[in-house]
């Protein structure tokens, strides 16, 4: 009896930790992005943040929606002659990578680039007292290091995805035409009448989320680390792993949400 | 000199958890003097500097300055408040993604005392009343030596002159020498700004070349307070164990809980 009452207490702390956990950042995220919108406006910290986040996660996103879109094809193409269907290898590959895996895959990519360097970066300012600094010289850290950052997630993560949609349709291209043999005029004829334009701006959507959540666990988990390197070190792996997971969880409550009929 | 002190504390109190860091502190810190409260480490002098910057909440008490609580203050005031204070951070706590320059202009452009074009120079002079050269502020904080960074950090403190000066800890990890200079800098800004300064060090010569008066701190209680001259011969036990630094006497050390 003791022992099923330790273990129920044991669930009700941990259920009382996550509902903590989530207010918090909650409330975080809330007051992050009523920043954006008030001034002052830190065009200098939007632009940084931008360019780390647009331009230099750019190869990464291209490789990998390059192989994605070439791994697509390939294995699309086997599947499907199964059923004598090989002709919807460019329509399924065009779906995929817009609707799925150009956004999810580039979240991703750039959790791992761009979250953990986030964490990293503001985890030092706090453990050094950049960021008390940051308040004993008349500016808001939220407003300085936070609203810039998840604003170029917004607007970087759609830009990344449109490279992804395009390269990722490529790949699948190259290898239908050069290794399966299709004809690359029907491929691409294909592919244009296949896709909607609801198709690529739901993945566009998704992307505009994940980049918020991807630097938004960056900025929480650095803003609240203590405890010297090992602290830092901590909350970059957090931000990588729990922005990881969100963009998972979140992409399928954003499929339900333009998809589900 | 006017009665009412420059920063007055009154049943100062803050705990984290089951630990009392501050044990209602009461302090005065009259106007245009300096204060050097000294301790060992965990005393919670920083916390207590921190309180009165706003960085954390007390649990109970109020904190004055020029006769106004603090604490009791809307955002937009106390954040008004805070730009009469500048403040020397232990470990200088410069900006690395920033030039050294920028990080002295900061508090000014972002006081918006100044347009972007007129900081540059504005920086260079600050530099130079710590005994920096314009040269000083193209490099980045990490290509600075230690003393170096303790003046950069002195000069974005001073920049935008204000009333009240905070420094914690600020000569510690420097040369003997370069403690005395960076203390003879601290004298001298003091002076010259005509500002009141709380210094917060276990360094006894930096605090008597700093302070006017002097306060102790143990376990989160002012134990001893009057004269930086006295602080030496004060005829408290705690205090000369301190000063002294004594191994025997009433202050044990808590190697283990």
């Amino acid at each position: 009896m003791t022992a099923l009452l330790d273990f129920i207490a044991l669930l009700g702390r941990s259920l009382l930790g996550a509902c903590a956990s989530t207010g918090r950042l909650t409330v975080f995220a809330a007051r992050g992005l009523s920043h954006i919108v008030r001034p002052p406006f830190y065009g200098r910290m939007f632009l940084r943040a931008f360019i780390e986040i647009g331009y230099f996660s750019l190869p990464v996103v291209a490789l990998t929606a390059v192989f994605t879109g070439m791994v697509l094809a390939l294995q699309s193409s086997t599947g499907l002659a199964r059923f004598s269907a090989d002709s919807a290898v460019a329509s399924l590959v065009v779906l995929s990578v817009t609707r799925e895996l150009g956004p999810v895959l580039a979240g991703l990519m750039v959790a791992g680039r761009v979250g953990a360097a986030i964490a990293a970066e503001i985890g030092t300012m706090r453990v050094t007292d950049q960021i008390d600094a940051l308040s004993t010289l008349s500016t808001d850290p939220m407003k300085y290091l936070v609203a810039p950052r998840l604003l170029a997630g917004l607007v970087a993560l759609p830009l990344l995805v449109v490279v992804a949609d395009i390269l990722g349709v490529l790949g699948g291209f190259i290898i239908a035409t050069v290794k399966l043999g299709f004809n690359s005029g029907a491929y691409l004829t294909n592919t244009l009448n296949f896709v909607q334009t609801d198709d690529v701006v739901s993945g566009l959507a998704k992307a505009g989320v994940f980049g918020v959540l991807i630097t938004l666990m960056g900025c929480y988990q650095g803003y609240n680390s203590k405890g010297g390197a090992q602290g830092v070190g901590a909350a970059t792996t957090s931000a990588v792993v729990a922005a990881s997971v969100l963009i998972l969880a979140f992409d399928y409550v954003l499929t339900e949400l333009f998809f589900a009929r | 000199m006017s009665d009412v002190p420059k920063i007055r504390l009154r049943g100062v109190s803050k705990s984290f958890g089951s630990k009392i860091v501050l044990d209602r502190i009461d302090l005065d810190v009259a106007a245009g003097t300096s204060m050097v409260v000294i301790g060992g480490s965990g005393s919670g002098k920083s916390v207590l500097i921190k309180c009165i910057l706003g960085l954390i909440e007390p649990d109970a008490g109020t904190i004055e300055i020029d006769g106004v609580d603090v604490l009791t203050q809307d955002r937009a005031t106390r954040a008004a408040m805070r730009q009469r204070i500048g403040m020397l951070f232990q470990n200088g706590a410069l900006f690395d993604s920033l030039a050294v320059w920028e990080n002295v202009a900061f508090g000014l452009l972002a006081q918006k005392k100044c347009t972007r074009d007129a900081a540059r120079p504005l920086a260079d002079a600050v530099l130079a009343q710590v005994g920096l050269a314009a040269t000083v502020g193209d490099l980045q904080p990490s290509e600075l030596s230690g003393g170096m960074q303790k003046r950069v950090a002195l000069a974005r403190a001073i920049a935008s002159t204000p009333e009240i000066l905070f420094f914690d800890e600020p000569t510690t990890g420097l040369d003997p020498i370069m403690g005395a200079v960076i203390d003879g800098l601290i004298v001298d800004c003091v002076k010259r700004l005509g500002s009141t300064a709380i210094a917060i060090t276990h360094d006894m010569i930096s605090a008597r070349r700093i302070g006017d008066r002097a306060a102790m701190l143990h376990k989160g209680r002012i134990v001893w307070e009057g004269q930086a001259g006295e602080l030496m011969n004060t005829g408290n036990p705690m205090v000369d164990q301190f000063t002294h630094g004594s191994r025997e006497g009433p202050i044990q050390m808590e190697l283990r809980k």
